[in-house]
């Protein structure tokens, strides 16, 4: 850990308010997953998640890149949120999640994976040498494309077709419907 | 640090202040212009030309009671109103009404404006689902569809023209725009744009501009002959006004990027005044032109809503896009 971090600032400095600020973020990103995670009706669930992206959204601002986080709001809440909902009007919104434990090794399991998952992180957070890193790049939307299109282009290119598989996908289950 | 604080939470509170007095207002320009285009007397009364109507109008609805249908889900019934009127006042923070007349400018201007503009609909979902009613149910599946099919055509002739631009900052589109009237982005040939199909641009943009605003003759969402008033049948007091003021917010930022992106923004065609007046008379000439639409045109229906977007004005945007592409390689 870099050693002028370890003291933390006065909470009125303006490093600790924008460690505060911070805070705030990451606490509307666990309420809007906690909501996402344990609402009865789904559209409240959808609701919790709008609420998680926009916190992460507000993360990305904070962390000095603008245009991953207008992404952010743009792509999940304008456009995947509005797909899920869309979804769930068309299915039966009046249907209600079922509550409690659907099986006796669920308890345990969940347990057992959450234990896991929680030490595993706090493992890896305590042992992981911290680097403070400098910044790779302005974050702009120029660099985003050239480095997209230059350095990450075959990631790029695999997006593409995932997404071009995505559509067929839709399209083979469209017509199929129609044609029963 | 202090001094920039200041600054602004001034310019935040002006965004607000002009947001909602443009909402209060327009409501009564609405009401004139039918009464004019229908031939009848509109609100006149209250003040001179009925200018007092608004305020009486508020003080009215926030004297009413807020009542919640029984079975309704509270909390998403109270918050869609919210978030109808929220993003609404967030996106006017970035817009530039001149050179330096601007809240806070972003190099991602365009896309925090669209970003905003996106999670307006998921008000009309909230309040559709949570007020159990089936009118306000089959309002708010109409209007997601709606606004699934026209931010489509309407973001990709947005990159038309940020990559005519080449820069998403709003200042910097209008700058570029500034040399003279020949230069806005909607006149093809003499512009920095050499793109013919300019004004084709311009028109999807504003038809665009129309559905997502939920404005007639695209109006699906809330039309009172087959639905009573849509989404927002359930609400009464100042829920159902903060929809109406949302919907004249948003109407306003439509205006405002249509005017930034095709009409050079406060660029003047003859220096009379100062860039900002141009900027407000594009901006309530434009805004005059949707209360004239929506009297003038019979709404349509949603097959006829749909097919247009998706068979006709997207593939138009794409044609569009992948033309100006072209010539900015060749030229």
């Amino acid at each position: 850990m870099n050693p002028t971090m370890v003291s933390s600032p006065s909470l009125f400095s303006v490093e600790g308010m924008v460690g505060v600020v911070f805070l705030i973020m990451i606490a509307i990103t666990i309420i809007g997953g906690l909501i996402a995670s344990n609402a009865e009706r789904v559209v409240r669930a959808v609701a919790g998640l709008i609420v998680c992206f926009v916190g992460v959204a507000g993360i990305y601002f904070f962390l000095n890149s603008p245009f991953v986080s207008m992404m952010q709001i743009l792509i999940y809440v304008g456009a995947v949120a509005v797909a899920i909902s869309f979804a769930i009007m068309l299915a039966a919104p009046e249907q209600r999640k079922k509550v409690g434990p659907s099986g006796p090794l669920v308890g345990p399991l969940g347990f057992a994976t959450a234990a896991l998952l929680a030490g595993g992180f706090s493992v890896l957070a305590f042992k992981t040498n911290w680097v403070q890193m400098d910044k790779i790049n302005d974050g702009s939307l120029r660099t985003i494309g050239l480095e997209l299109l230059t350095r990450y282009s075959m990631v790029f290119e695999l997006i593409s077709i995932v997404l071009l598989i995505a559509i067929l996908g839709a399209l083979v289950i469209a017509r199929i419907r129609r044609e029963s | 640090m202090n001094l920039t604080l200041l600054n602004v939470i001034v310019a935040v509170v002006i965004a607000i202040a002009f947001a909602a007095l443009n909402a209060a207002y327009l409501v009564w320009a609405e009401r004139r212009g039918a009464a004019r285009i229908q031939r009848r007397p509109g609100p006149n009364i209250n003040g001179p030309f009925g200018l007092l109507q608004p305020p009486l109008d508020g003080i009215k609805l926030m004297a009413k009671q807020l009542t919640t249908p029984g079975g309704a889900d509270k909390v998403l019934f109270i918050a869609a109103p919210v978030l109808a009127m929220f993003p609404a006042i967030m996106s006017f923070v970035t817009i530039p009404f001149s050179d330096t007349i601007v809240a806070k400018n972003m190099n991602v201007g365009v896309l925090m404006i669209f970003a905003f503009a996106s999670m307006g609909s998921m008000s009309l979902v909230f309040a559709g689902w949570s007020s159990r009613n089936k009118y306000s149910m089959m309002s708010s599946v109409r209007a997601v569809s709606q606004a699934v099919a026209y931010e489509i055509p309407m973001l990709i002739t947005t990159i038309t023209v940020v990559m005519i631009a080449g820069s998403t900052d709003l200042m910097e589109i209008v700058n570029q725009q500034s040399p003279s009237i020949l230069h806005w982005n909607i006149f093809p040939l003499l512009g920095n744009s050499h793109n013919l199909l300019m004004p084709l641009s311009f028109l999807i943009f504003f038809t665009c501009t129309l559905a997502e605003t939920n404005r007639a003759p695209f109006d699906l969402g809330e039309a009172e002959s087959e639905l009573v008033a849509g989404f927002h049948t359930e609400y009464g007091s100042m829920g159902f006004g903060l929809f109406f003021m949302g919907e004249y917010a948003n109407i306003v930022i439509g205006s405002c990027m249509t005017t930034i992106l095709f009409l050079g923004g406060w660029s003047c065609p003859f220096g009379l005044f100062p860039g900002v007046w141009w900027f407000i008379i594009k901006l309530y000439i434009l805004i005059a032109t949707f209360i004239w639409i929506r009297w003038t045109f019979p709404r349509t229906t949603i097959y006829g809503l749909l097919n247009l977007s998706w068979k006709i004005l997207i593939p138009l945007s794409l044609f569009n896009l992948l033309f100006t592409a072209g010539l900015i390689k060749v030229f």
